[in-house]
């Protein structure tokens, strides 16, 4: 249903531009014919822009690629070459190949390590640019921020949405065999560069969670023997415990929207309710109360109601209550177990893990529970969460047996492109970054 | 008639204690691993009073069925000689680590596993073990004793295992 939003997005964006021919996006049963772009290389402008031309661009031609909404046209089909970035656009030759749109981009470096790029979009079948001429000013150990920066404005033009590529993504890397596997947090771009590790594999560590404006994370850890939940700065990596109350295990995490309390849930004497904590005051407020398991608590993005999962019906299910607390309205009513409920950053759809007849699946509905869609389905799918944008979720795979392993994986929201986010080993429990962390 | 009881299980357990051992405990999540060599001798005597003696005699773990945490006759069983060594072992105190099977969401599993680890302490309580004695832990799905993806494996991964410590050391 949101990709045919996004399809129209793209088609109406286009039907402003062109006169004489329309794009040739196919649409069937929900299926797109990935939209032909070309990238040439982009024009290194000094000694310095040689060094990074090449890479830059293969970049902003992967992260496009990577949506499964572009496909990229390789450069030996190109008739025309671009060897100045001023140059007027033989748009014939690009059409001749099929590229709907062209990229066409300059780079320079100074020795300081200053480095510029400038780049155009245009729309190859109405010859014209769309929208104009950008340029990034940043520093060379940057490159590949900026990169994604660029490629994030060409979605937008392409799409009429907002991108997803200049962000990162907090994990659990795991390593060691499937009964005493060794965990530990790490963070990197949303295409797997940049690894950092954030804590050793010392203390088993789980479900870490961004802050809205990611420079903070929240995660469970058993340093203490016992589950308790903690708060890591990401740009100094220092960490602070947030709950160690004797005798109750506290998890799952989750920022509210301000970031200034923590949704989480509290294990006292066997019961398992979520409690809400107030990060200026330390003081705690409980938001549901029941002898049965409520946990996986998320806010939506106005803050005004929280999305959680409970057995009160006698298996998981849905449940959404105001973010005071109080009652509780179920939303899921399908075959089968629903948990760990993300609500998505537009506010309009709510992603799960479903179980049913010995499978799992990573599914998304409407918030009043309506139009449930199934996204994947494996032997063991959980914990998704959404691209900065609400068009991809990432999620963990594991595969079964002795050797079995998890893996963290994106698909976007109508089911389609779904690919490995590569990691250094095993990996699981992935949280996306807002844009441009 | 609960130490009769625990005599019968600690005849039939002894020809099965060198097995035991030979697996090394596996992964026991407990400080004491396979109770140590010093609780058994050369013929696989166990010392009475001993984490092995617990471990392999009294039976340290009990098993659950899918998404329960209710105590089945078995588990009561091996519950009720659990709280008559650890009355008798003052010295002993415990920590009760609650698991689950993979078959489940890793949230869900934590809150599972405590619920698991719970009904044991609550049991043991009630049969007269101080509660300030035990403690509680969920481990989820994070530990599993057994790592294939079958029931065979799933039914002794869905268990409550207490871990002695003891006070003196």
């Amino acid at each position: 249903m949101k990709l045919r939003i996004l399809i129209f997005a793209i088609v109406a964006f286009c039907a402003q531009s062109v006169s004489a021919e329309p794009l040739r996006i196919k649409i069937t049963e929900g299926v797109v014919e990935p939209l032909p772009f070309a990238a040439p290389t982009f024009v290194a402008e000094d000694a310095g822009g040689k060094g990074f031309a090449e890479k830059l661009t293969q970049l902003v031609a992967q992260d496009l690629a990577s949506t499964g909404l572009f496909r990229e046209i390789p450069y030996q089909a190109y008739i025309s070459s671009i060897t100045s970035f001023s140059s007027p656009i033989q748009f014939s030759d690009w059409k001749a190949i099929n590229a709907q749109a062209l990229v066409v981009g300059a780079v320079s470096a100074s020795a300081s390590g200053e480095m510029v790029v400038k780049f155009r979009v245009y729309d190859v079948f109405s010859n014209a640019e769309l929208g104009s001429g950008l340029k990034f000013s940043g520093t060379v150990d940057g490159w590949r921020r900026m990169g994604h920066k660029v490629a994030d404005v060409i979605y937008t033009r392409l799409t009429g949405e907002s991108g997803y590529f200049d962000s990162r993504i907090v994990f659990v890397s795991e390593s060691g065999r499937k009964g005493a596997r060794k965990k530990r947090l790490a963070i990197m771009d949303q295409d797997g560069a940049n690894v950092q590790f954030l804590t050793d594999s010392a203390d088993l560590v789980l479900a870490p969670r961004f802050s809205p404006a990611g420079e903070r994370v929240l995660y469970t850890s058993y340093e203490t023997g016992f589950p308790q939940i903690y708060m890591l700065d990401v740009g100094t990596v220092s960490k602070r415990s947030l709950r160690n109350d004797e005798g109750t295990m506290s998890f799952a995490p989750r920022f509210s929207p301000d970031g200034n309390s923590v949704v989480y849930s509290l294990e006292k004497g066997g019961n398992t309710d979520i409690y809400l904590l107030n990060l200026s005051t330390g003081n705690t407020k409980r938001l549901s109360d029941a002898p049965s398991i409520e946990t996986a608590p998320s806010f939506s993005p106005d803050g005004s109601q929280i999305v959680f999962e409970s057995d009160r019906s006698g298996t998981q299910q849905l449940y959404v209550m105001s973010s005071s607390g109080g009652s509780a309205k179920r939303i899921s009513f399908g075959q089968g177990r629903y948990g760990t409920p993300v609500w998505s950053p537009r506010g309009d759809m709510i992603a799960f893990t479903k179980q049913n007849r010995g499978r799992f699946h990573i599914g998304v509905m409407r918030t009043d529970g309506s139009e449930e869609r199934l996204l994947t389905a494996s032997f063991l799918d959980e914990g998704p969460t959404w691209s900065p944008n609400g068009r991809v979720i990432a999620f963990t795979r594991e595969t079964q047996g002795a050797n079995g392993s998890s893996k963290l994986y994106t698909v976007d929201i109508s089911g389609r492109n779904l690919r490995v986010l590569p990691t250094p080993d095993g990996a699981s429990d992935a949280a996306w970054s807002p844009l441009g962390r | 008639m609960r130490k009769q009881a625990l005599n019968i299980i600690l005849v039939l357990s002894l020809a099965a204690l060198a097995a035991c051992n030979k697996n090394g405990g596996g992964y026991d999540n407990g400080q004491f691993g396979s109770g140590g060599n010093g609780d058994v001798n050369a013929l696989g005597v166990v010392t009475p009073g001993s984490p092995a003696e617990f471990q392999t005699a009294v039976g340290d773990r009990v098993l659950f069925g899918v998404d329960q945490s209710s105590l089945s006759a078995e588990a009561q069983v091996i519950l009720d000689a659990q709280a008559s060594w650890l009355m008798e072992n003052s010295e002993y105190v415990a920590v009760v680590e609650g698991h689950a099977d993979e078959q489940g969401t890793r949230e869900y599993n934590l809150a599972l596993g405590a619920r698991r680890a719970n009904a044991v302490k609550e049991y043991l309580v009630s049969l007269g073990v101080a509660g300030s004695r035990l403690k509680t832990v969920s481990y989820g799905k994070e530990r599993p004793l057994e790592i294939c993806s079958a029931e065979r494996c799933y039914e002794k991964n869905r268990r409550a295992v207490s871990v002695l410590d003891n006070l003196n050391f």
